[in-house]
């Protein structure tokens, strides 16, 4: 019974994980390959974890893995704003596809203050939509 | 069908192709985010194949590599992107 529950959680990481990796190569934006990555290999990852603490059933082994679990749900998020922030800011490109561009002219490219309203000055304003290709 | 031989044949593969695409998501990556996030995800990815590994063999020795695992993915992601923002600003 109980390799029946770990199989089923395992199989279940691992087609998060695979599903992840696809998403990986067929997204065509640097912002939907951070947005896919964060939720779904976190969550196979978690998976995969829980199985093993199902499997090994003792008090170390799923306090360690709980832990891990812990650790990857709490980082994750983290690391996929500051690589957004971090991307946004030197200049990838969006989808041209992409409607929506909340921070579109509030980062001032020449003082790298990023504003909460569009200012006065929007000559220095980055514009994603302008940008050249070789600005990758 | 017992556990391991699933494990072995079935999720141990799976998990193998998908780090070979995030491979290639890494070579390939138009821009440097890209890499870092391919990267982030190959040590992510790895993470699972050492539960899964854990599993098979019956050791939870593994577990404790898949805990600085997760501290080395976290930490060099902020640290590449702290530095690309950095190198930006100074051009």
């Amino acid at each position: 019974m109980s390799s029946i529950i770990i199989g089923i959680l395992v199989t279940l990481g691992t087609l998060f994980v695979l599903l992840s990796a696809i998403g990986l190569i067929r997204m065509p934006d640097t912002y939907m390959r951070i947005s896919v990555n964060t939720k779904a290999a976190t969550l196979g990852v978690g998976l995969i974890l829980v199985g093993t603490a199902v499997f090994f059933n003792d008090l170390s082994t799923t306090s360690r893995s709980l832990v891990i679990i812990l650790f990857v749900f709490l980082t994750a998020p983290v690391s996929a704003h500051l690589i957004g922030r971090a991307s946004y800011f030197t200049g990838v490109k969006l989808w041209k596809g992409s409607v929506v561009d909340d921070l579109k002219g509030k980062y001032q490219k020449n003082s790298y203050i990023l504003k909460s309203e569009i200012d006065d000055t929007p000559e220095d304003n980055v514009d994603h939509t302008k940008l050249d290709d070789d600005n990758k | 069908m017992t556990l391991t031989d699933y494990l072995y044949y079935v999720i141990l593969p799976l998990l193998a192709f998908s780090v070979l695409l995030i491979v290639y998501r890494f070579i390939k990556g138009p821009s440097i985010a890209d890499k870092i996030i391919a990267l982030d995800v190959l040590i992510t990815t790895g993470i699972g194949i050492i539960g899964v590994y854990s599993i098979i063999h019956g050791r939870s020795t593994f577990l404790d590599t898949a805990m600085i695992l997760a501290l080395i993915a976290f930490l060099s992601t902020v640290a590449f992107s702290y530095y690309l923002e950095k190198r930006n600003r100074k051009k």
